[in-house]
């Protein structure tokens, strides 16, 4: 069914912190790996290894400079930003499926693609203003981020384990996996306390994911407040007794 | 966006011939109030009615048929499963896509019955010394109200059809006020184009000429109207999409990708926009002027009214593919502004 299920209370999506995401493409490629050879795979490549190879990916590393004005003049703040789909709350590109291949499952908002029933008109691809979806050439079918769900429900795996590849793969932790739709939640928590935001609130798909955005830098522009060293309290008596006389010269 | 062969051909051959359908069925519905100076036995050698209909001649309604046929089977070449395409007709509830498909199939219901009873009234009639008074109502009647489905059917069909572009949001230039009038009133138009080039009653030939003058301007003046109001959309910035105009002025540095991926090929497409001022006088001038100039000699001079008919449909057509092109290819998504492209 492609019409949309009642607002679920579990929300599940990925918050990205774009203030340590180094750009390393881990996330895109880790995702490539375990969607390949997922429940929802394969993701077929065109001429892999020739001149002009192509394929589906799900995740998408842009690298912006981001020219602000500073009072010693403009500089670039480099941004990667990695970009996939957002499991938004009301997508249009479940409603426009005409086959019901495309939904938004009322358990925990994950929107997937029935690849046995999509016919490939890829009207949902023209749906998404983020990207998120890719048109398989060599399925005929339209193929996208899953969210993994085959590994967050997968109790083959150890529970830690439990959480999309592209989380898993992240060597800086720029990238959260969660229960959007609880406030309580670590990452909802997150969010509040960083000021997330979701991408293109205008088209009022209701984006789930949030992006955390680069705290200000420390020269120029900075807010004061980040700047203040926090003031360290030592405690000389429980120091042994050779550093304890150190602290004492030194303290003279 | 990358115009794709299949649904250009889709729109325009199925536009034109919903375009005629519909103007056979609303003169198959009212054909009756026309009866009395009309009635048979009519010069063109049409007994499907007892009374000549307006825009009825033989042949219309099968070519049009074949146009229709011709476009929905194109439309099936866009798929990346057409064996599975029965399966679009089940999303009605949420889907243009699917409404259109059910709507297309629902169309060729009266049009499919039009084109039996075609072929057997005649024969009934030649069977039949007199007609009763009760059977030529009866069949009246029915064309009637088959004529009324059709035309429904056929608006119907181009209304879905538009409304899948129409509802696109992230392509501004779809998600347009002037859109659904434009796929309309074109049909319309393709349907005015098809129907000049066969024989038909010849008091219905100064009408069909001079309203086929008349939607070519208006149609010429909605396109306008369209591109001007899509030359003043704002585009998405790399700044709004990602959120970061906040910071500052993005500039992307680096692409995610070294080669074409399907978004920057199915989306990335420039060339139209480079051109458009040279294809919209193209569109404006083989698809409206020319057709109207054609119809308004035609009038003149009824002796030229068959090649003159031939050469504006040829003209028309070739110039709404021209601007179905553009339609398509001039669009610009929203996930372009990720690419800075």
């Amino acid at each position: 069914m492609t019409t949309l299920p009642p607002p679920t209370a579990k929300k599940l999506g990925l918050v990205i912190d774009l203030d340590i995401c180094v750009g390393c493409h881990a996330c895109a490629v880790a995702c490539k790996e375990w969607n390949d050879g997922g429940d929802f795979g394969p993701l077929p490549d065109a001429d892999p290894y020739g001149a002009q190879p192509s394929g589906v990916w799900f995740n998408r590393v842009h690298s912006y400079a981001v020219e602000q004005d500073t009072p010693a003049g403009t500089r670039d703040l480099t941004v990667h930003f990695p970009r996939s789909c957002l499991h938004c709350e009301t997508p249009a590109c479940v409603t426009v499926c005409p086959t019901g291949a495309s939904y938004k499952r009322a358990e925990d908002g994950i929107v997937l693609v029935d690849a046995d029933k999509c016919i490939g008109c890829q009207l949902c691809a023209w749906a998404c203003p983020y990207g998120a979806r890719e048109f398989s050439m060599e399925r005929g079918t339209m193929q996208k981020c899953t969210l993994c769900v085959d590994r967050i429900y997968n109790e083959t795996l150890d529970e830690a384990d439990r959480q999309p590849a592209c989380v898993m793969a992240c060597p800086t932790r720029a990238r959260h996996f969660g229960d959007l739709g609880d406030v309580d939640s670590p990452i909802s928590k997150l969010v509040a306390e960083r000021d997330g935001y979701a991408l293109m609130p205008e088209y009022d798909y209701k984006p789930v994911n949030r992006y955390l955005p680069p705290r200000p830098r420390r020269d120029g522009c900075a807010d004061p407040t980040t700047k203040a060293a926090p003031t360290e309290t030592l405690d000389t008596a429980q120091l042994p007794g050779v550093l304890r006389w150190l602290d004492r010269v030194l303290s003279r | 966006m990358r115009p794709t062969f299949s649904i250009i051909c889709f729109t325009v051959l199925s536009g034109i011939g919903y375009g005629a359908w519909f103007l056979i069925g609303l003169g198959l519905a009212i054909g009756r109030v026309f009866c009395g100076p009309r009635s048979a036995p009519n010069a063109t050698g049409v007994s499907l009615v007892l009374c000549h209909p307006p825009f009825w001649s033989p042949g219309a309604l099968e070519l049009a048929f074949l146009l229709v046929g011709i476009g929905l089977l194109c439309s099936l070449g866009h798929l990346g499963k057409p064996r599975r395409a029965w399966r679009a007709l089940s999303q009605w509830r949420s889907s243009w896509l699917s409404r259109e498909g059910v709507a297309a199939l629902a169309t060729f219901v009266p049009a499919t019955l039009l084109l039996a009873a075609a072929i057997v009234v005649p024969m009934i009639i030649a069977g039949i010394p007199a007609p009763s008074e009760q059977f030529s109502n009866w069949v009246l009647l029915s064309e009637s109200a088959l004529g009324l489905l059709l035309a429904a059917g056929s608006l119907l069909t181009v209304f879905c059809t538009a409304n899948i572009y129409a509802s696109l949001k992230p392509i501004r230039a779809w998600h347009d006020r002037h859109v659904v009038p434009a796929y309309l009133l074109l049909a319309l138009y393709g349907g005015g184009l098809l129907l000049p080039i066969f024989p038909m009653w010849k008091g219905d030939q100064p009408i069909l000429l001079t309203g086929l003058i008349a939607l070519s301007l208006a149609a010429a003046w909605l396109k306008h109207r369209y591109w001007r109001s899509i030359d003043a959309q704002p585009a998405v910035s790399a700044g709004r999409a990602t959120g970061l105009d906040a910071l500052g002025r993005v500039r992307s540095f680096e692409q995610p990708h070294t080669e074409e991926n399907y978004l920057t090929h199915e989306m990335g497409f420039v060339l139209a926009r480079k051109h458009a001022r040279k294809l919209r006088s193209v569109v404006l001038v083989a698809a409206f002027l020319l057709p109207a100039l054609l119809a308004a000699l035609a009038l003149g001079l009824p002796a030229t009214r068959m090649p003159a008919a031939w050469l504006a449909f040829a003209s028309g057509v070739a110039g709404l593919f021209v601007e179905r092109w553009l339609f398509f290819a001039e669009a610009k998504h929203a996930v372009m502004a990720y690419y800075q492209r």
